[in-house]
């Protein structure tokens, strides 16, 4: 036991010994548990590679910069069989990002929807959002994703299209078709009145805010600023002579050229992962309206606070804060269930890297750390993102 | 998903041991099974009928060694892989050989610590085409949608020979061969690439098989062959020298059905194949009889091969490349002595 007198700069209250400290503790065993854990998952990753090494399987990273050989049905980035498997990871990253986004996107617009016309007084409109969310949770996903792709099985070859626009919109087995926009001289000018009209839009919202805390006056930023974001580059664009000419597709050979595609592949899993999560995005809309008791409405109309008003400015609020956490577990499942590509040939992240490219080189364990990092990390995003959002609408006291 | 759980497998496996699986003999001796890896269903190479009989070339190779080893070809486990999950299942000791219409290339060979064992059908990629296109020329195929399935030489195979030519084409990737079938009769694609020995049997599961006709081009080398794992070498000579002994049997005239009395013949070559002279087995560590064995009750090269793919069989496949040497192919055995 130390004596405290021997330690005169340690303050009097802090009798003990630095190892009987709560704090100094903590801390210590904290450490210690990640280097154990660490130390833990080196070695097993280490010993398992030494292990294959002895036993002739090639191991290392060094295979990432060698040319893939193999051909990616879509890309966002250039690519073609001359690239690396680096390069396939890239590809597939981004691919996985891609129908993660676009889903997330509408599954909530959907499951918003749906939420709130379960609770329409509509009866039909309730009942028709009720048999959706009842049907759809209830099917295994893969089922209908499978349902998806194969609808889009019938769909015509390339030469028997469906022209929903004579020409320009075209859909086939093959995908759908529209026609590219070409940027041409003068088009910078339309890019820089829409970034004029995004700065004068925040710019407006925050005077605004100001105004209104300051005199009580309202002003409707939000539809002025939508006003300005489509109004000022579509002025500058008619002024400018429209310099954007379209692409269109064309049918050269087998398949249709040009213009721009969305391939069958992307539209099933698309649709299944919207459809699917929004069912349960709707539950959780539902109940956190739900959850802000009926007072809350009637003392906003009290004071005289029109019904719009009172949907956003008191109720949703506080409905999102019941509903921001589970819906970021939606978030997590649509990222995360978008792996279900492979089952009908999208090329996401898990069919190019951990599939294709895993058995081209065989090196399954990098490959299969590789894709449980990015898992990992896009869900750990997913997450953080969502706390932050979680923070700003959680309760303001004052 | 199945596949994780195979590639979970083989890296848990590795993480436990490094030479757990030098002694396949005695781990197929002592279990009293052989496990063999198989294509999940191929017509004419690996087949499984509404009863559970397994059929095939592949199928009969993995009855071979079990004949050649335990003295009955009835003694085999047949574990139904696609083409991602073969190699994992072999490495991690989940099967003791993998028979599965597999091309013998260089990276799997060196890279992976797995050996093949030689070459049971020789083989090389094809197009099957829908017949409405009228193509008569791979050499016409470009911009075209082709489908293909993941994991297969097939898929690098149709990458070179369209960067050779200078054609462009788009890839679509399914998983299982019905897959890759089915998208091709749904017109997802125009063109199916696959070994040439499989195109027949695919086209032979369409709803309308006369809407698609096979090209004349072959594009590719595939010598498909049964693989072991690297490092347990006496099993990897059990194996090989089974191979041998069906090819050397049809070179010699030894059939299934005439073994028994060619035991006795006088042409010496035969007897120590047959078991009757020399110590062959022995040196193999298997019995004596084990060639006896294997055709006895599998038959020799040839009679595997016309059983299953030849000329009356629905596939029809001419000898071609798989005659022996002495016929104009490629099928040849190094002698027993
Ligand atoms: N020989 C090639 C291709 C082997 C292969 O898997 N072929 C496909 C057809 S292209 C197949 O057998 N599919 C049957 C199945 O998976 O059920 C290789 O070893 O990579």
């Amino acid at each position: 036991m130390a004596d405290p007198i021997q330690q005169p700069d340690v303050d009097s209250h802090s009798k003990t010994a630095i190892w009987n400290d709560p704090t100094f503790r903590s801390i210590t065993f904290q450490v210690l548990a990640v280097v154990v854990l660490g130390w833990f998952f080196y070695t097993i990753f280490s010993n398992t590679l030494h292990n294959m090494e002895s036993r002739g399987i090639t191991t290392g990273f060094a295979f990432l910069d060698n040319t893939s050989g193999f051909g990616i049905l879509m890309s966002l980035i250039e690519y073609d069989e001359t690239h690396t498997y680096g390069d396939t990871f890239i590809v597939g990253l981004l691919n996985t990002l891609l129908v993660s986004v676009v889903g997330i996107i509408t599954a909530t617009i959907i499951g918003f929807v749906m939420g709130v016309a379960r609770l329409s007084k509509n009866w039909l409109i309730a009942k028709i959002a009720t048999v959706y969310v009842e049907s759809l949770r209830n099917i295994p996903l893969l089922l209908q994703i499978f349902f998806w792709y194969a609808l889009m099985r019938t769909l015509p070859p390339p030469r028997g299209s469906i022209q929903l626009i004579q020409d320009a919109v075209l859909l086939n087995g093959r995908g759908l078709y529209m026609p590219a926009p070409v940027p041409a001289d003068g088009f910078g000018f339309v890019n820089i009145a829409l970034l004029v009209a995004v700065i004068a839009s925040i710019v407006l919202v925050k005077w605004t805010k100001k105004r209104q805390e300051a005199t009580g006056q309202l002003f409707p930023a939000y539809w002025t600023s939508l006003g300005m974001i489509v109004g000022l580059p579509l002025g500058v664009f008619l002024i400018a002579g429209m310099p954007m000419s379209l692409d269109y597709p064309v049918l050269k050979g087998f398949n249709f050229v040009g213009g721009m595609r969305i391939i069958p592949e992307f539209m099933a899993l698309w649709w299944a992962l919207s459809l699917y999560t929004a069912t349960f995005i709707a539950e959780i809309v539902r109940a956190g309206i739900l959850a802000v008791s009926h007072g809350q409405t009637e003392a906003a109309h009290a004071l005289g606070i029109p019904n719009g008003p009172t949907l956003r400015l008191v109720v949703i609020p506080q409905a999102m804060r019941v509903i921001i956490p589970p819906l970021t577990s939606q978030y997590l499942n649509l990222a995360k269930n978008s792996s279900l590509a492979t089952a009908i040939g999208y090329p996401d992240l898990v069919g190019v890297f951990m599939g294709t490219t895993l058995n081209q080189t065989g090196q399954a364990v990098e490959i299969v750390a590789m894709t449980m990092m990015v898992y990992l990390v896009m869900s750990l995003s997913i997450s953080a993102l969502m706390n932050w959002f979680n923070k700003r609408m959680a309760m303001v006291e004052r | 998903m199945k596949k994780s759980i195979t590639v979970f497998g083989a890296m848990a496996a590795t993480m436990i041991a490094t030479s757990a699986f030098a002694g396949t003999l005695e781990d197929v001796t002592a279990r009293g099974t052989l496990s063999c890896g198989v294509n999940t269903g191929l017509p004419g190479f690996s087949l499984q009928d509404d009863k559970g009989n397994w059929t095939g070339i592949d199928v009969d190779v993995c009855r071979a060694v079990a004949a050649a080893v335990l003295g009955d070809a009835t003694k085999v486990r047949f574990v139904p892989l696609t083409a991602k999950e073969r190699f994992t299942a072999l490495q991690s000791g989940e099967i003791d050989m993998l028979s599965r219409n597999t091309t013998w290339t260089h990276t799997r060979d060196t890279s992976l610590g797995l050996n093949f064992a030689g070459v049971n059908y020789y083989d090389g990629q094809g197009f099957l085409v829908q017949k409405a296109l009228g193509v008569k020329s791979a050499k016409e195929l470009d911009g075209a949608s082709v489908c293909i399935q993941a994991g297969t030489t097939t898929e690098l195979n149709l990458a070179d020979y369209f960067r050779l030519n200078g054609m462009k084409y788009s890839a679509v990737v399914y998983d299982t061969s019905d897959q890759t079938r089915e998208g091709f009769e749904a017109a997802r694609c125009d063109i199916l690439t696959s070994d040439q020995s499989q195109l027949y049997a695919i086209r032979s599961k369409m709803a309308d098989p006369t809407s698609a006709v096979v090209l004349p081009e072959v594009i590719s080398k595939e010598p498909l062959g049964p693989v072991v794992r690297q490092g347990d070498d006496a099993w990897f000579n059990i194996v090989k020298w089974t191979l041998y002994a069906q090819v050397n049997a049809e070179e010699m005239g030894v059939t299934s059905a005439n073994a028994m009395e060619m035991k006795t013949a006088a042409d010496p070559n035969v007897k120590r194949l047959l078991g009757t002279e020399g110590d062959a087995g022995a040196k193999l560590g298997i019995s004596a009889d084990w060639a006896y064995n294997v055709v006895s009750q599998v038959g020799n090269y040839g009679e595997m091969f016309e059983r299953n793919v030849g000329l009356k069989t629905p596939l029809a496949i001419a000898r071609g490349l798989n005659a022996l040497w002495n016929n104009g192919g490629l099928q040849y055995a190094p002698p027993i002595r």
